[in-house]
C-alpha cells in the first residue's frame, strides 16, 4: 500500500494527528518512568536480608526504675538483669535461640559509624561506612546468619558495656561485602582493623555472607551489605532481644513472651509495639515503597486507558468524516481488509511519530528526576519496552473503528453524501 | 444568551453520551488524582506558623574540625553543641531564644489501671512557648530561672491531659516520667504545627499529633533523659554538656531586618571569639528564616513530591485526550455551525457558545473529580504515614478543585472552539 495518499489525508486533520501524537507522547514518557520507579522499589523490596527470616521475631522492651547505667556497678546491675531475662526467654517452649540485639535489619534504629586500617583514622571516610550489630555468641544462630570464613563467637568472647562506653570489641564478625572492601585480596579473617577512628585494634575472627544494615533510607544506601558484628552486650536502662522459635511455634511463643517477661520483673514497659515478628519489621519498612508502587501502577493502567479512549474516539470521528470515501474506494474495489489496514497502518504512523517523540521525553524526564530524587540512570530497554506497549495499545484502540470503517457497504459511494 | 448556549452544551452531549462521559470521566480522574496529591503536598509543605514564621530564625554554626567536616558538600551542621546552644540563648541578642532537643519518655500513670507507656518529649529552654506561641490550656510555661535551678516541672499536651486527667486541670498535680516526680505546671490547647520544624533533625516525627510532654532542658537533663538524636565529631567520653556533640537545634525570635542584620554581626563576632578561643576551625555560620530553612532541608518526603508531579503530568494527558475529544465533536458539528453563522450568529458568538461547552464539561468533572479526590484521601487516610490523618480536604482546597477543573476545561476548549469559529458557512450550507 502507498503512504502517499495516507499522508495527504492526515494533513487535512493536522491538529487531531498532533493531538493523539502528543499523548501518545506524554504517555509513553510517563509511563516508561513509572515502571522504572516501579521496579526499583519492587527491587528493593525483594532484597534478602541475609538472615532465615521465617519464626524470628524481636521484642524491645524498657524497665521501670531501672540503675542508670552512668558506674560500673550499675552497669553490672543492668547486664544481670538483661542475662536474667535473655535466660528466661531461652527456657520458653519452643524457643530454639535468643540474642541480645541492638536492632535487626529493615528495623528503624541504628547504629553507624566507619571502619578502617589505620588507628585514628578518619570517621566519616566514604568506603567503609558500616551499622554494628551487638549481641552475644547465640546471634549467628538466632539471625540465621551464613558463615563463610573464620569462627563465631565463643561464650568466653562475649563482654558488656554501658550504652554510651565508647571502647571498642576486640574481636568483630564482618560481611563479605564489607571484608572485600577494606581486604580486596579476600584474607579478612585474621587481619586487624579500627573502629570509629579507635586507637585499639579488633581483630576480624569471621566472615558472613549478607546482613543488610538497618536503614532502608537513601542515605544508608552506599553501605547496605556494610554489617560488622560485636560480640557485646551492650546495658542500658532499655533491651532488646531476637528470638528464634521452632517452625510454626512463632504465634505461640510471641503470645506467651509478656507473661515470661513480666514474670521474670514486673517493673517494666512493654507496649503495643514492644514484641514484633520479623514479618512485620519488614512490611512497615517497605510500606512506602509498596503503597508507591501500587500508586504508580494504577495510574499507569489508567493513563493508557485514557490514552486508548481518545484514540477510540479520534478514530470513529475520522471514520464517520470518511464514511464516503471509504464507500468510493470500496465501489472501486477495495476489499474490507484494505480499508482496515489503511486505519491500522494509519495508526501505526501516528502512534510511531509520537512515539519517536516519547522517547525524548522520556529520556529527558529521567534525567530531570535524577537531578531531583535519589534517582538511577533508566535502561534503553525501557524506553523500548514502553514503545512496544504504545504501539501494540494503538493497535488494540484503532482496531474497532477500523472493523466498523471496514464494514462500509460499497453502495455508499452511489449515495448523495 | 449565555443560557441558550448552555442549552446548546446540553443537547450537544445529549447526541454524543458516550464521547462526553469519556471527557468528564478522563477529565475527573484526572482533577481528582492531582487534587489529592496537592491536598497531601500543601499539608506537608505548608507554613507551620503562619502568623509569626516571618520573625524565627534558625541558628548553625560549625563547631567540626577541617580536616573531619560534617558533611562532604560543605553543609552546615544541622544541630549545635550544648556549648554553643547555651551561650547563645544566654547571650540573650535576640528578641526571643531557645534550645531544643527531643526525648524519648517513659510516662507512668499514676491510677494503677493504667500501663506504662513512651511517647515523645521536647526538652527546651524556657523562651520555647512564647516564642512558638504555643496556647494554654491551663497554667503557662516555666521561667528562666526554672531552667537554672533545674526545677522538676513539665508542661503536657492537650491530648495527654485527656488521657491521664480526663481533660481536667492538672496544673500542681504530678507525673511520672521516666521514673521521676515532675509537677504539671502548665496544659496546652491543641497545638501540633505541621510540619513540625523545630524537631527537624532531632528525632522526633515531622507530622503527626505533636509531643506529649514538655520539659526544661536542664531539668530532663538532670533526670538523665538524653536526646533521640546526637552527633559526635570526635571520640567522646564526657557528659553530653561538653562532649564533641552536636545534639540541639537553636531558634531566636527577630522582628525585623535590623534584628537580623544585627544577629548576624553577633553571630559572626561569636564564631571568630570560639576560633580564637580554639574551639572552632571555621567561622561559617547559617541564619535561616523558617520556611526557607524548611524548603532548603526538603522535609517534603519524596514519595510525596513525586506523586505530584505524576498526578499533574496524568491532568496534562486528560487535558490533550479532552482537546481532542473536543475537537472531534465541534468538527462533527460543522453543519450546525454553518446553519447558526448562516443566520446571523458572529464568530465571538461560536466561539462563545463552544467555551460555554467546554466550561460545562469543566464543570460537571469538576463534582466528580471531587468524589475521586475525596475517595484519593479517603485513601491516604489509611496509610501509615504519619502525615496521613491530617489529610482533609478543606475549602480553599474545595473551591480550588472547580477553579482547577474549569481552567482545565477552558484550556482545552480554546483549540477546538477556535476551530470552529473559523469554520465558513458557505461550503457547509452547499453540502448539506
Amino acid at each position: 500500500m502507498s503512504l502517499h495518499p495516507m499522508i495527504a489525508a492526515l494533513r487535512k486533520h493536522k491538529a487531531g494527528v498532533v493531538l493523539i501524537a502528543l499523548q501518545i507522547a506524554l504517555t509513553l514518557a510517563i509511563v516508561c518512568n513509572a515502571i522504572f520507579i516501579i521496579y526499583a522499589r519492587i527491587q528493593n523490596v525483594q532484597r534478602r536480608t541475609g538472615m532465615d527470616e521465617s519464626n524470628l521475631f524481636l521484642i524491645t522492651q524498657q524497665w521501670v526504675g531501672a540503675p542508670s547505667g552512668d558506674d560500673p556497678a550499675s552497669i553490672q546491675k543492668l547486664d544481670a538483669m538483661l542475662r536474667e531475662d535473655v535466660n528466661a526467654l531461652r527456657a520458653m517452649p519452643d524457643v530454639e535461640s535468643v540474642t541480645p540485639i541492638n536492632s535487626l535489619p529493615l528495623f528503624n534504629s541504628s547504629w553507624n559509624g566507619a571502619m578502617s586500617l589505620k588507628p585514628g583514622a578518619e570517621l566519616r571516610s566514604g568506603n567503609a561506612r558500616t551499622t554494628y550489630y551487638f549481641g552475644d555468641e547465640s546471634l549467628m544462630k538466632t539471625l540465621g546468619l551464613h558463615l563463610i570464613a573464620g569462627r563465631n563467637f565463643t561464650a568466653a568472647d562475649v563482654t558488656n558495656k554501658g550504652f554510651r562506653d565508647p571502647s571498642e570489641a576486640s574481636m568483630v564478625i564482618i560481611t563479605k561485602t564489607l571484608a572485600d572492601k577494606l581486604f580486596p585480596k579476600g584474607d579478612a579473617v585474621g587481619k586487624v582493623v579500627y573502629l570509629d577512628g579507635a586507637s585499639t585494634p579488633s581483630t576480624v575472627i569471621g566472615e558472613v555472607e549478607r546482613l543488610q544494615v538497618p536503614s532502608v533510607s537513601s542515605w544508608a544506601s552506599s553501605f547496605v551489605w556494610n554489617s560488622t558484628i560485636e560480640p557485646v552486650r551492650l546495658n542500658a536502662n532499655f533491651s532488646r532481644y531476637a528470638v528464634r522459635t521452632k517452625p510454626g511455634r512463632l504465634d505461640a511463643v510471641m503470645n506467651q513472651v509478656r507473661s515470661t517477661l513480666y514474670g521474670v520483673n514486673p517493673m517494666r514497659v512493654l507496649d503495643d509495639d514492644s514484641v514484633k515478628s520479623f514479618m512485620d519489621i519488614r512490611a512497615e519498612a517497605y510500606r512506602a515503597d509498596i503503597g508507591m508502587a501500587a500508586l504508580m501502577g494504577v495510574i499507569c493502567l489508567i493513563l493508557l486507558a485514557v490514552t486508548a479512549a481518545g484514540i477510540v474516539g479520534l478514530t470513529s470521528f475520522w471514520v464517520g468524516q470518511r464514511h464516503r470515501q471509504i464507500g468510493v474506494r470500496r465501489a472501486l474495489g477495495a476489499r474490507k481488509i484494505d480499508i482496515l489496514h489503511y486505519f491500522q497502518l494509519e495508526n501505526l504512523m501516528i502512534a510511531g511519530g509520537g512515539a519517536v517523540v516519547g522517547i525524548v521525553l522520556a529520556v529527558g524526564l529521567n534525567r530531570v528526576l535524577m537531578s531531583k530524587f535519589e534517582m538511577d540512570s533508566m535502561p534503553v530497554y525501557y524506553v523500548l519496552v514502553g514503545l512496544a506497549v504504545v504501539v501494540v495499545l494503538g493497535q488494540i484502540a484503532v482496531f474497532v473503528p477500523a472493523r466498523r470503517a471496514s464494514n462500509v457497504p460499497p453502495v455508499v459511494a452511489t449515495r448523495s453524501a | 444568551m449565555l443560557g441558550y448556549y448552555l442549552d446548546l452544551a446540553l443537547r450537544s452531549f445529549k447526541r454524543n453520551k458516550v464521547l462526553t462521559t469519556l471527557m468528564v470521566i478522563t477529565l475527573a480522574l484526572g482533577i481528582g488524582a492531582s487534587m489529592t496529591t496537592l491536598t497531601v503536598l500543601r499539608l506537608l509543605s505548608g507554613d507551620p506558623l503562619p502568623q509569626k514564621s516571618g520573625q524565627l530564625f534558625y541558628v548553625q554554626l560549625d563547631p567540626y574540625p577541617k580536616d573531619r567536616p560534617f558533611s562532604r558538600s560543605d553543609k552546615l551542621p544541622w544541630l549545635n553543641t550544648y556549648v554553643d546552644a547555651m551561650n547563645l540563648v544566654h547571650a540573650h541578642r535576640a528578641e526571643r531564644q531557645a534550645a531544643i532537643a527531643m526525648t524519648q519518655v517513659k510516662l507512668t500513670p499514676t491510677t494503677a489501671q493504667q500501663h506504662p507507656f513512651f511517647s515523645t518529649g521536647v526538652m527546651a529552654t524556657a523562651d520555647f512557648f512564647s516564642m512558638f506561641e504555643a496556647p494554654f490550656q491551663y497554667g503557662s510555661g516555666w521561667s528562666t530561672a526554672d531552667d537554672n535551678d533545674r526545677a522538676k516541672v513539665v508542661v503536657i499536651a492537650d491530648y495527654l491531659n485527656d488521657q491521664l486527667f480526663g481533660g481536667a486541670n492538672s496544673v500542681g498535680r504530678s507525673l511520672r516520667i521516666n521514673d521521676e516526680d515532675f509537677r504539671i505546671i502548665g496544659v496546652l490547647r491543641h497545638w501540633a504545627p505541621q510540619p513540625r520544624f523545630y524537631s527537624l533533625y532531632l528525632g522526633g516525627p515531622n507530622y503527626g499529633k505533636g509531643e506529649a510532654v514538655f520539659l526544661p532542658l536542664q531539668s530532663a537533663r538532670a533526670a538523665g533523659m538524653d536526646p533521640i538524636n546526637m552527633m559526635s565529631f570526635a571520640a567522646d567520653t564526657q557528659a553530653l554538656e561538653y562532649a564533641p556533640t552536636i545534639w540541639l537545634g537553636v531558634w531566636v525570635q527577630l522582628p525585623d531586618a535590623v534584628a537580623v542584620a544585627e544577629y548576624k554581626n553577633f553571630l559572626a563576632a561569636y564564631a571568630n571569639q570560639q576560633l580564637a578561643l580554639g574551639r572552632f576551625q571555621r567561622t561559617r555560620f547559617g541564619l535561616s528564616g523558617l520556611m526557607a530553612w524548611l524548603d532548603s532541608q526538603q522535609v517534603v518526603p519524596d514519595n510525596v513530591r513525586m506523586q505530584t508531579g505524576l498526578a499533574f503530568s496524568f491532568l496534562l494527558i486528560c487535558m490533550v485526550n479532552t482537546v481532542g475529544l473536543l475537537l472531534a465533536k465541534c468538527l462533527r458539528r460543522s453543519g450546525e455551525i454553518g446553519v447558526r453563522r448562516a443566520l446571523g450568529a458572529s464568530r465571538q458568538a461560536i466561539f462563545a457558545q463552544f467555551m460555554a461547552e467546554a466550561g460545562l464539561i469543566g464543570l460537571v468533572g469538576g463534582a466528580l473529580g471531587l468524589l475521586f479526590a475525596s475517595f484519593g484521601l479517603w485513601c491516604i487516610r489509611q496509610q501509615p504515614a504519619e502525615y496521613a490523618s491530617l489529610a482533609h480536604l478543606d475549602m480553599q482546597m474545595f473551591l480550588s478543585t472547580f477553579a482547577v477543573a474549569l481552567a482545565a476545561s477552558l484550556i482545552a476548549g480554546i483549540l477546538p472552539a477556535w476551530r470552529a469559529c473559523a469554520v465558513t458557512p458557505a461550503p457547509q450550507l452547499k453540502s448539506a
